[in-house]
């Protein structure tokens, strides 16, 4: 079972790893602390394959690389939100962490709903409440990136391929 | 069709005549910066090339400006590990501690960062060199990294919003950060997502250098990618001393296209507060009248440049900071230090109880030099309100301009500067 972790709206890099944390870099260090100042319970309680859903503009603020490596080392399998900003939205693709666009997903899920999320297709199943949704497909560009695994074996193949 | 200055500046460095919202470019840095959070991360991501050298050691800024001087062993470490890149890859634009500034404010100062740039910057307030003419973002650590290692970066080319201040008859003590900070109120937190903010108009065109780098400094507080202020005289006379290299003026066209357009009398835009938790949350001085405090900040690469100083000094001149508040006052580099000391404005803030540091970002981001304990509040000249971003996530952080922030200092609550001056 894949556990929605429910956040609102403009959820900001400080809260998703607030800057007392940030003079480490490991990323141990950093899921341990995930989400803290808005839930103190998160870290200790998120299971590997869960989901975070989140409202508008989530991950805005500072340009931070240590919010989605903090997500992604917390073993979260994806961030679906109603959108993101943009810097959390770049950095997400460039270190691999999936991340989802749906703002009927994003409102369709309830905290604790079990989830099921097919990363290729972008389709979101609410096993809970039994309703299915479709996120924005990526532009052809970034799927590239993902499919890379991320910026930089995206960058090396191309150069290998040059 | 018309460009926007944004279009044309990524058009030019993608090798393009033309460029249209939407599109996918693969643009050429003039600097790629970062500090010493962003910048380790982005030396381990970096190691992955397998590569001797970067791109270019001259067009390269590392900054060591947020944990220093370093508050604890393990930021002593993450210090370390840039000073060490920095020697090894002979990065020319490296400051030790005694010479470095804050990011945003020193490379300005030191003609680093020039008109016509395409910079990017692992720091989200890189959009603070807009107000140069010049195009500049945002990025995370592994983007800085490529851009090291390439001398590229990718881009999606961004909408852009105009905003015409209209009029140059501004309020008593009215200045770039409450300009921004209404902007931000009447569009959100996300009111300029993946776009550019333009500012043009009159009321810019008034504006100092100083109070221009403060509006496009938080661009990004709006969602913004970048902030941009097409170069005039003004601009041309700050570069003019300091560029080292040469660099290109552009300006948009007549027949540019914009997704909006807003325009805001300058007459109209009172004295700013933004209260918790985010920097929307802007309102006029007054509704935040008498709000009890017990730290105020002023400093910031926002609002830590000498007219920022001047104003609070003139405030502070002769009176006494309220005896139940901390008023840290941080100079934005050490020639802004040097030059309020000749001035005698250092004096005035330790007279009047005040605490004066060398220059670091420190309790902007909750990193030392004023972090807030539980259920405290500060009034700062800083960027952002988020929770917890002081200090203790029961803490609360409001923002403002120098003025009232340093006249709050001297009242023990959020007064209107008339009130003391």
């Amino acid at each position: 079972m894949s556990k929605a972790w429910r956040f609102g709206d403009d959820v900001d890099t400080d809260v998703i790893i607030p800057a007392r944390y940030l003079n480490k870099t490991s990323h141990k260090h950093l899921a341990a602390h995930c989400m803290e100042d808005v839930d103190a319970s998160f870290a200790e309680a998120v299971q590997v394959g869960d989901v975070i859903v989140g409202g508008k503009n989530f991950g805005c603020g500072s340009s931070r690389e240590h919010a989605p490596l903090a997500i992604k080392s917390a073993g979260v399998q994806v961030v679906i939100a109603e959108s993101f900003a943009r810097i959390f939205y770049r950095n997400s693709l460039n270190i691999g962490l999936p991340i989802l666009e749906c703002s009927e997903a994003a409102r369709g899920i309830q905290a604790g709903d079990d989830v099921s999320v097919n990363l290729e297709t972008g389709e979101i199943l609410n096993v809970t409440q039994g309703t299915r949704f479709q996120a924005r497909p990526f532009p052809p560009f970034m799927q590239e990136l993902i499919k890379a695994g991320g910026l930089i074996p995206y960058i090396k193949g191309r150069k290998n391929n040059a | 069709m018309g460009m926007t200055i944004t279009e044309k500046i990524l058009a030019d460095h993608a090798g393009l005549k033309e460029v249209v919202p939407g599109q996918l470019i693969t643009g050429k840095l003039d600097l790629a910066l970062a500090n010493d959070i962003t910048g380790p991360v982005a030396i381990q991501e970096f190691a992955k090339f397998n590569m001797d050298k970067v791109w270019d050691p001259s067009k390269i800024a590392l900054v060591p400006d947020h944990f220093t001087p370093n508050k604890d062993i393990a930021s002593a470490e993450l210090s370390k590990s840039l000073r060490l890149f920095a020697r090894d890859q002979k990065i020319v634009h490296y400051w030790e501690q005694g010479r470095v500034g804050i990011e945003h404010c020193l490379l300005p100062e030191q003609g680093v960062t020039l008109p016509g740039d395409v910079i990017i910057g692992a720091d989200s307030h890189t959009c603070t060199y807009g107000a140069l003419g010049a195009f500049a973002t945002g990025v995370g650590s592994t983007d800085l990294a490529a851009g090291l290692a390439t001398g590229e970066a990718w881009f999606r080319v961004p909408e852009s919003m105009k905003f015409v201040f209209k009029g140059q008859n501004f309020q008593p003590w009215v200045g770039g950060k409450d300009l921004i900070l209404y902007t931000i109120g009447k569009i959100g937190v996300d009111g300029a997502r993946y776009r550019a903010m333009e500012f043009a108009g009159e009321g810019i065109e008034a504006l100092s250098m100083d109070n221009r780098f403060t509006i496009c400094n938080m661009a990004i507080e709006a969602g913004a990618k970048n902030g941009i202020i097409a170069p005039d005289d003004k601009t041309l006379a700050y570069v003019k001393e300091r560029a080292e290299r040469p660099f290109k003026i552009y300006q948009s066209d007549p027949n540019a296209q914009y997704a909006e357009l807003y325009e805001f009398n300058i007459e109209d835009i009172p004295l700013q507060v933004a209260f918790p938790h985010l920097p929307e949350n802007a309102k006029s001085v007054e509704e935040a009248h008498g709000i009890r405090i017990d730290q105020v900040v002023i400093g910031s690469c926002t609002n830590g440049r000498l007219e920022d100083l001047r104003i609070a000094a003139e405030i502070l001149r002769g009176k006494s900071v309220h005896r139940d508040i901390r008023l840290i006052v941080i100079p934005g580099t050490q020639n802004i230090y040097k030059q309020a000391m000749k001035e005698g404005l250092i004096d005035i803030f330790i007279d009047a109880g005040a605490v004066v540091s060398t220059p670091t970002c420190g309790p902007c981001l909750g990193g030392y030099m004023g972090i807030l304990a539980k259920g405290e509040r500060a009034l700062s000249t800083t960027n952002r309100n988020f929770v917890g971003r002081m200090g203790h996530p029961e803490s609360e952080v409001y923002l403002s301009g120098p003025a009232v922030a340093a006249a709050s200092a001297v009242k023990g609550e959020i007064v209107h500067p008339q009130e003391v001056a």
